[in-house]
């Protein structure tokens, strides 16, 4: 598995609002077997890592995935009548765990797991050849041979500081049938997110102002003109001589835009060639995360989190835009391991020099990894 | 084209562009633009327009333009009384004519609000007061208003120095009015019913069932009366709106339940907003008396008009935006509905076809749902081969967008060249930025509408958008609505 699959999710007219362009995917029918709930977190979680040194998140919602295939009201969503009781402070959450399917019943197989939205996605970049130099040329410092790149650290913003995304989703019109959405802002693509339910779409549509969203994404929400729509045109009509030509020209207008964004807007996501990585089994459900190429030539690359069901059909996705900084991080970190993190043959790769490879890892913030 | 007749057209334009955003905007939250945003717009339009057509400004008085903006011209004209010289001899009078026929239609609360806004506006010259007595002397009851409308009848007299005294002299004395309002306390009793009834709420359960609901409920409240027995009982002393509000409260909505409000008696705009406002059960279960309502309040609404338009398509709007907002809620689908009854009346019998933009088929179960595919429903109604075809919408096509737009053209330009097809777009929503209402089409007519009940008129005032009407057409169109509405005032004996 190299590429995304989209097929059975049919992209329909964008709504634009100010800079965001939303673009709408429709399912004819859902994915079977799968559906994804909200869970909200009222609460920090805190792990101490060492006496004073401690880990503490705060995690605004986590999805459900249930394979078990019944049709069930939407998790964690009821409305409760008891007053929050301010943040509690619980033990650190896992990235993915696995949830009993009923409260309080034990045993039985396992049908439901919970995960944090990006969380997949983002710690495999973060993960990205984590452990250091594999072999100790001494350019390296004794740290990064003992303990690699930890701790590290990439900056998001949250999807409401994101100039003009909340006005956008909210006044957003939900399609019948709608499972997903792709974000652009100022007409670069900002997210990508499919859920394999059109319930489950309207549920967690809100949720989309609170996802991380990378710096260029910010920037451009700021600084971004509004982007015209890309408005249907018949043209002088010459050939429309009865209604019925006209229903067909209405027709093929739609068509047109379907085409023209598959492999114009979305070829980025659509069309690059992905490492997949999984990381949890659902009956016959895959989860998977994946990593872009790091080429510096193309445009946007995207990290992201898949569950595709058994032929590969993506049942669920949510992608994060990496801003140019971090392809660049990423980029010299693949090229320093390919190069099993010998400055000068990177450099002869690279086609420059050893103190320009120097200066980049100093740029790039590893600058604790050399002597 | 002559210079004259160029900036003829740009002021035709313009007043047309006022009126649509009176009718429409009541400076609240749309469900694409804020309050301030709406008031902002508003306020300029209204500026512009006094300035530079003061006399269509005051005549738009006379046209469906909503209670908001009805206050607010009222209020604008007063303020710049000294202005309105430099349009002529008559045109104080004229003014004075038309505030005065609109403040009978407005409802009491606004006219009391607008006395407050002339008093924070330092207002008081001679002929706003003579304008203010006047109001207030026609008023049936100044004891009513006095428990009702504390502050602004309060405000009213000690601002205006007005008389508290009505023309058929009916309400209570004078003094006792004076004493009410300014020294209470004073009169260990009043001879007016109303008064005394006030003065015994406060320390006396029965009384406050002879007050007006609004004030009675304060009393409930204070009394620790339970809600539903109030509402109960209160019944009786309730307005229309107040008892169709409240019916829920009083379980008067259940299953058999004796006491409801007359829905046969309630406008065509507020019977459909309160038919959206029940849950999907309620609509089914309740669906012979809410249609035979609807239908009975659109056939009043028509008129004289009833049956005369033909064939008919409609193509209305319930996609997610038609939901308005929290201030206007589900005002667009409202009208939408509103609408449909309307157009089923005016239309030739058995010849009316209506394409919703989700595709549902009954009206009744409407809900603000999905994206606008307006393009591809234009087509649909158009089939229908309608003499007339009617489009209720907040012009925002967006699946996919401007198709709607497309299509109304090529037919124009290439289908329907002998034009056999009248096409209206209204609107119920007024855009801000544009100071107008959104367009679907440059060659398709659009009005501002408010109350389905106006549709039969604004699709006229529609006819004239079209950019090719020049101002002296307008203008008669004007007079000719001014003296029909001056005549109902005056000569129908409403002083």
């Amino acid at each position: 598995m190299t590429g995304l699959d989209f097929t059975r999710l049919t992209v329909c007219p964008a709504q634009v609002w100010g800079g965001v362009r939303l673009v709408p995917l429709v399912r004819e029918e859902p994915v079977p077997g799968l559906r994804l709930h909200r869970e909200v977190y009222d609460r920090f979680g805190e792990v101490l890592v060492s006496p004073g040194i401690g880990y503490v998140s705060y995690i605004p919602h986590g999805l459900v995935a249930d394979w078990s295939g019944e049709q069930s009201a939407s998790y964690g969503t009821q409305l409760d009548t008891a007053r929050p009781t301010g943040m509690a402070v619980v033990r650190h959450h896992r990235m993915v765990k696995r949830r009993p399917s009923k409260k309080g019943q034990q045993g039985g197989a396992v049908t439901r797991c919970r995960f944090l939205p990006l969380h997949l996605a983002m710690e495999g970049y973060l993960a990205l050849h984590f452990g250091g130099p594999a072999i100790a040329w001494n350019q390296w410092s004794q740290e990064a041979l003992r303990q690699g790149l930890s701790p590290r650290s990439e900056a998001a913003y949250l999807g409401l500081d994101v100039p003009g995304l909340a006005d956008a989703l909210r006044v957003f019109e939900i399609h019948p049938g709608q499972c997903g959405l792709l974000v652009y802002v100022a007409d670069a693509l900002a997210a990508a997110f499919v859920v394999p339910h059109p319930d489950d779409y309207r549920a967690l549509h809100p949720t989309l102002l609170q996802d991380m969203y990378g710096e260029l994404i910010h920037q451009y929400g700021h600084f971004g003109a509004p982007v015209p729509d890309f408005e249907a045109r018949l043209g002088d009509g010459r050939h429309i001589g009865t209604l019925a030509d006209l229903r067909a020209a209405a027709r093929a207008q739609e068509l047109a835009w379907r085409e023209s964004h598959d492999s114009v807007m979305a070829r980025e996501l659509l069309g690059t060639s992905y490492s997949f990585e999984r990381v949890y089994r659902m009956a016959s459900f895959d989860m998977y995360r994946f990593l872009p190429p790091f080429r510096l030539d193309s445009g946007g690359q995207h990290i992201g989190e898949l569950i595709t069901d058994h032929k590969g059909r993506t049942a669920y996705l949510k992608t994060f835009r990496l801003a140019p900084a971090q392809i660049r991080r990423g980029h010299l970190l693949n090229s320093l391991a390919d190069n099993d993190w010998h400055l000068r043959r990177t450099a002869e790769q690279l086609g420059t020099t050893p103190e320009e490879i120097v200066r980049r890892i100093r740029a790039a913030g590893f600058g604790a990894l050399l002597k | 084209m002559t210079e004259e007749t160029c900036s003829d057209l740009i002021a035709a334009e313009d007043v047309l562009l006022f009126v649509n955003a009176a009718v429409t905007s009541t400076g609240q939250r749309e469900f694409r633009s804020e309050a301030h945003r709406q008031r902002l717009s508003l306020d300029f339009l209204h500026e512009y327009v006094r300035v530079n057509y003061r006399t269509v400004y005051a005549a738009s008085l006379a046209l469906d333009i909503n209670d908001h903006n009805a206050a607010r011209i009222v209020e604008q004209l007063l303020r710049t009384a000294g202005e309105a010289g430099e349009w002529g001899q008559d045109q104080k009078r004229a003014e004075g004519r038309l505030i005065a026929a609109r403040l009978a239609l407005l409802p009491p609360q606004r006219v009391y609000r607008l006395f407050r806004a002339l008093r924070a506006a330092k207002v008081s010259n001679r002929r706003t007061r003579a304008i203010l007595r006047d109001w207030l002397a026609a008023r049936p009851d100044l004891g009513h208003d006095a428990v009702k409308y504390r502050d602004g009848l309060k405000t009213a007299a000690r601002h205006f120095h007005l008389p508290l005294k009505s023309a058929t002299g009916a309400g209570p004395a004078a003094g006792e009015l004076g004493d009410f309002l300014f020294a209470p306390g004073v009169r260990p009793r009043y001879e007016h019913g109303l008064l005394d009834a006030h003065r015994r709420a406060h320390y006396e359960q029965g009384a406050l069932y002879e007050l007006p609901f609004t004030v009675a409920e304060g009393f409930a409240a204070k009394h620790g009366v339970k809600r539903s027995a109030f509402v109960e009982r209160i019944a009786p002393r309730m307005t229309r709106h107040e008892r169709l509000r409240t019916q829920r409260e009083s379980g008067a909505d259940q299953k058999g339940a004796a006491v409801r409000t007359d829905l046969s008696v309630m406008p065509l705009t507020r019977l459909a907003l309160y038919a959206l406002s029940l849950p999907v059960e309620e609509r089914i279960r309740r669906r012979a008396e809410l249609t035979g309502a609807l239908r009975r309040a659109a056939r009043r609404a028509a008129g004289a008009y009833a049956g005369t338009w033909g064939r008919v398509a409609a193509v209305l709007d319930d996609s997610y935006s038609s939901s308005g907002s929290g201030e206007k809620r589900r005002r667009p689908l409202g009208v939408a509905l509103g609408g449909h009854f309307l157009l089923e009346a005016l239309a030739a019998p058995g010849s009316y076809g209506a394409w919703w933009t989700s595709g549902r088929t009954d009206p009744l179960l409407v809900r603000p749902h999905g994206p606008t595919p307006l393009g591809t429903r234009l087509v649909d109604a158009l089939e229908y081969a309608p003499d007339r075809l009617v489009i209720v919408s907040d012009g925002w096509d967006n699946a996919p967008p401007g198709l709607a737009g497309e299509v109304l053209r090529v037919w124009r330009t290439r289908l329907d060249r002998e034009r056999r097809t009248t096409v209206v777009h209204l609107n119920p929503v007024y855009d801000a930025d544009d100071f107008d209402v959104r367009r679907l089409a440059a060659s398709v007519p659009t009005a501002g509408i408010r109350d389905a009940e106006d549709l039969p008129a604004l699709a006229e005032i529609a006819q004239f958008a079209e950019g090719r009407t020049g101002l002296a057409e307008l203008q008669a169109y004007l007079d000719r609505r001014i003296e029909n509405f001056l005549h109902r005032y005056e000569g129908g004996g409403g002083r």
